[in-house]
């Protein structure tokens, strides 16, 4: 790495990188464990993810047997009914979504969609994936110790969460807040990589506005958990002193168990401003990879070019500029200064306008294409409408006097099931179906992947449709069992029922999910190079799976955006992003 | 919160002179061609590894600014108690700027291809780092035995934690200057070296300056700075 500039044109990389440059394993455990090719961290980031996301996919479950049929299960009692909403929100928040994403999709994606033939940081990148695996081997690991995981919901609200009476007081907060602070650092080792990569390792003629949209948006979203991460990281290093060696960063002066504790004058608002100034972000940190992801599926599938590329690329950096300053609609319940919440109900509704932006050229993209009905295509369509749906229940609760009422109620969880939890996976299965033939060079079987569309889309309606009701109904979130209420109607104790059948009935069918990769990998149809006739970079690798370093002897030119698909007298209906203009144009250029 | 906001405000700013130069306003779908039709908009020219410390400066920024963000907030309840700054705590200063300068020498020695000049600066200025680094531990220590201790007051929390992270930042910029010399030690070519002479310095330049800001918060200097902003935002 030294700074003498390229020979040729100055800021262009040569079409062939000397070997020196790129890391080469020697021996069977630098080429798949300790691997420093981006594109095995990615499996292996995307494994570690799935792998702890089924932990929580069964403990949603086991929340869902005692809402559903409460009394039954004697397994199930109040603290670990608190154990398993934090366990399930804190893992497929962070440990699933954002690992899946940034270090799954960002990890595979990025260097194959800029054209480089690596992240630039290899080393930086190897161990960015091993401090991760470390945090989720400590937050497991808090299943197994005395007391069990911390019950302190996925917020971790001082002062109960640190104080007796939550679960998990001993051990559980200790390792979960360690985990999160590993999970930080393995992170940023990361993130340096995704965004350094796109602004110095592409190929020539890839400009930013050249960049497919799933660039652009993980891109974004790194730069956004880069800067909101740190604050997740305060939070949890002054609440682990506060816990360790009692200082009183947050906790104030209060009685535990009859007697005075050691704390005094600390401030638990303190630590909501901290934990939602990361927390909002990392709600766009998870939706705009899945944003541009979706854009290229549905430009893909649609045999369509994106409408208005600028004003999505516009849009994303607009919401991930936007997304700092609404973190306290979160907090209208929290005692804050009331005229607050005005200017964040202000600014919520603001991020809606970009967001709309985005939704309408997505359908606009769809209108009058060539629609293929494929899976990726299914839960493409499947993630607009849940997206929908959840950001308008989203603009209820970002004005002060409807969130109030609704705040500890059902309502809530529905609404961020929808847009937070279904949405984005619908973005995640979708990307498996639609790149999973790049990865192995086989496709996923279609049967299967129709009946796990149908299954989970339907289901994932079944289930948080009627969960709105219930939260209109007044039925309160976080509670283990509803007691005889007078204002809850009996039906809601059957609508209960009913959708905890419903739950785990599309938790199964992830089954046959998990089934059709590891059957596809050997079973599956071969599918080429490039199956959906896509136009990005990836699809044009020489060899499928994409080799060591990528791209062969050189690095591709890039000559055009990357949706050029059914256009106007083109022998096909898609031009590769690395297909030179047509022979009478270059004459005319060196005319001119 | 109004420190991580003004200072997101600054990044935002930056960002947005570096995306105003990226020809945001293009309309990629009209400009079918080889690279060099349109300008601008291509990989930068600086090495990776620069740009990558630039981003790790910004994350490591943003931490240390939402660590001030919440002393701010946590300095205005009633029970804040000021801690007597040690004044070793000056000494201190005073060896880290040294340390600052001897990197600063190390680069410039690099620059003229004076390998004698390169090892000389790089290993004053890890060693000046080290003496800041048990430095600060003497003045940990020296707050203990007069009675300032970590849970005692939140003042003394944050000074202890303020001071640890900064420390941890200089620790790891020990390991990355450690390497450096290393190489340097083993005789690589002063060319294929002066890069990492320069990202040492720059980082260490940094840490010197998010020192001198932690070191006029916890001494009350930037007490009445605080103030007016507080007035003026409110």
């Amino acid at each position: 790495m030294v700074d003498i500039p390229y020979e040729g044109i100055p800021g262009i990389p040569p079409a062939e990188v000397p070997d020196v440059e790129l890391y080469h394993p020697r021996s069977w455990w630098t080429r798949y464990v300790f691997s420093q090719d981006a594109k095995v961290i990615a499996i292996q980031y995307s494994l570690t993810a799935t792998a702890i996301g089924l932990v929580a996919l069964v403990l949603s479950w086991l929340m869902r047997l005692q809402l559903g049929f409460p009394g039954t299960f004697s397994f199930i009692d109040a603290n670990q009914y608190l154990q398993f909403i934090t366990m399930h929100g804190m893992i497929m928040v962070i440990y699933l979504l954002t690992a899946l994403f940034l270090g799954g999709f960002g990890n595979y994606l990025i260097p194959l969609m800029v054209g480089a033939r690596d992240m630039v940081f290899p080393y930086v990148n190897m161990l960015s994936y091993w401090v991760y695996l470390l945090a989720v081997l400590v937050l497991a690991s808090t299943f197994f110790v005395p007391g069990g995981p911390t019950g302190a919901g996925w917020t971790l609200y001082p002062p109960q969460a640190i104080l007796s009476g939550t679960p998990g007081q001993d051990w559980g907060i200790i390792l979960m807040m360690a985990s999160l602070i590993l999970f930080i650092i393995g992170f940023t080792m990361g993130g340096l990589n995704y965004v350094v990569t796109v602004l110095q390792a592409r190929t020539r003629g890839m400009t930013l506005m050249r960049l497919p949209l799933t660039v652009w948006g993980i891109f974004t979203a790194t730069v956004m958990a880069l800067l909101a991460f740190p604050a997740l990281f305060v939070a949890s290093v002054m609440l682990l002193l506060d816990r360790l060696l009692g200082t009183s960063f947050f906790m104030p002066a209060l009685v535990e168990m009859g007697t005075l504790s050691k704390y005094g004058g600390g401030s638990p608002l303190l630590f909501q401003h901290l934990f939602w100034f990361f927390g909002h972000p990392e709600v766009y940190i998870v939706a705009l990879p899945a944003f541009g992801i979706v854009s290229d599926l549905i430009s893909t599938h649609a045999r369509k070019n994106i409408f208005g590329y600028r004003m999505m690329v516009w849009a994303i950096v607009a919401i991930g500029a936007l997304s700092f300053i609404v973190w306290a609609h979160h907090m209208y319940v929290s005692g804050m200064f009331p005229q607050f919440g005005y200017f964040f109900a202000t600014t919520t509704l603001i991020i809606a306008i970009p967001t709309a932006i985005k939704v309408y050229n997505w359908v606009l993209t769809l209108w009058r294409g060539d629609i293929h009905l494929t899976v990726p295509m299914l839960f493409a369509l499947g993630f607009i409408i849940t997206f929908v749906n959840g950001g308008l229940t989203g603009l209820f609760l970002g004005n002060v006097v409807v969130d109030v009422p609704l705040s500890d109620t059902m309502f809530v969880v529905a609404h961020f099931h929808m847009v937070m939890g279904v949405a984005p996976i619908m973005v995640v299965l979708g990307a498996i179906y639609h790149w999973y033939p790049k990865v192995t060079g086989r496709m996923l079987n279609d049967a299967m992947g129709k009946f796990h569309f149908w299954v989970t889309f339907l289901g994932a309606y079944l289930i948080f449709f009627p969960m709105h009701y219930l939260g209109l109904l007044g039925v309160p979130r976080r509670y283990f069992e509803l007691g005889d209420a007078t204002f809850i109607p009996s039906s809601a104790h059957s609508l209960n029922a009913f959708i905890s059948v419903v739950a785990l009935t599309v938790g199964f069918s992830q089954m046959v999910f998990l089934f059709n990769l590891v059957w596809s990998l050997f079973k599956g149809e071969a599918s080429g190079g490039n199956p959906w006739r896509a136009t990005t970079l990836e699809w044009q690798t020489p060899e499928t799976p994409p080799g060591h370093g990528n791209w062969g002897k050189e690095l591709p030119v890039v000559y055009r955006w990357a949706y050029d698909y059914s256009v106007p007298g083109a022998a096909e209906d898609f031009i590769p992003q690395n297909q030179p203009p047509r022979a009478t144009q270059l004459v005319q250029g060196a005319a001119s | 919160m109004s420190a991580i906001i003004l200072f997101l405000a600054v990044l935002a700013v930056i960002a947005g002179w570096w995306l105003s130069q990226q020809r945001l306003t293009a309309k990629p779908w009209l400009e079918e061609g080889p690279a060099g039709d349109f300008p601008g908009g291509d990989a930068m020219t600086w090495p990776a590894a620069k740009v990558g410390l630039g981003v790790f400066l910004a994350v490591a920024s943003a931490l240390f600014v939402l660590f001030i963000s919440a002393y701010s907030m946590r300095m205005s309840v009633v029970d804040w108690r000021p801690l007597p700054v040690p004044r070793l705590l000056w000494v201190n200063t005073g060896v880290l700027v040294l340390s600052s300068v001897a990197l600063q020498w190390s680069y410039v020695a690099a620059r003229r291809h004076d390998t004698e000049g390169v090892m000389i600066g790089l290993l004053a200025g890890g060693a000046s780092a080290v003496i800041f680094l048990a430095g600060q531990l003497l003045a940990w220590q020296r707050l203990g035995a007069a009675g300032y201790f970590v849970a005692s007051n939140p003042a003394n929390s944050f000074f202890y934690l303020l001071t640890a992270v900064h420390g941890l930042h200089l620790t790891g910029g020990l390991v990355a200057l450690g390497r450096t010399s290393a190489k340097m030690w083993r005789g690589a070519e002063i060319t294929d070296m002066r890069l990492s002479v320069e990202l040492c310095a720059i980082y260490w330049h940094f840490l010197l300056l998010v020192w001198l800001v932690l070191l006029g918060l916890l001494t009350g200097w930037t007490d009445d700075f605080v103030d007016i902003c507080r007035q003026l935002l409110s």
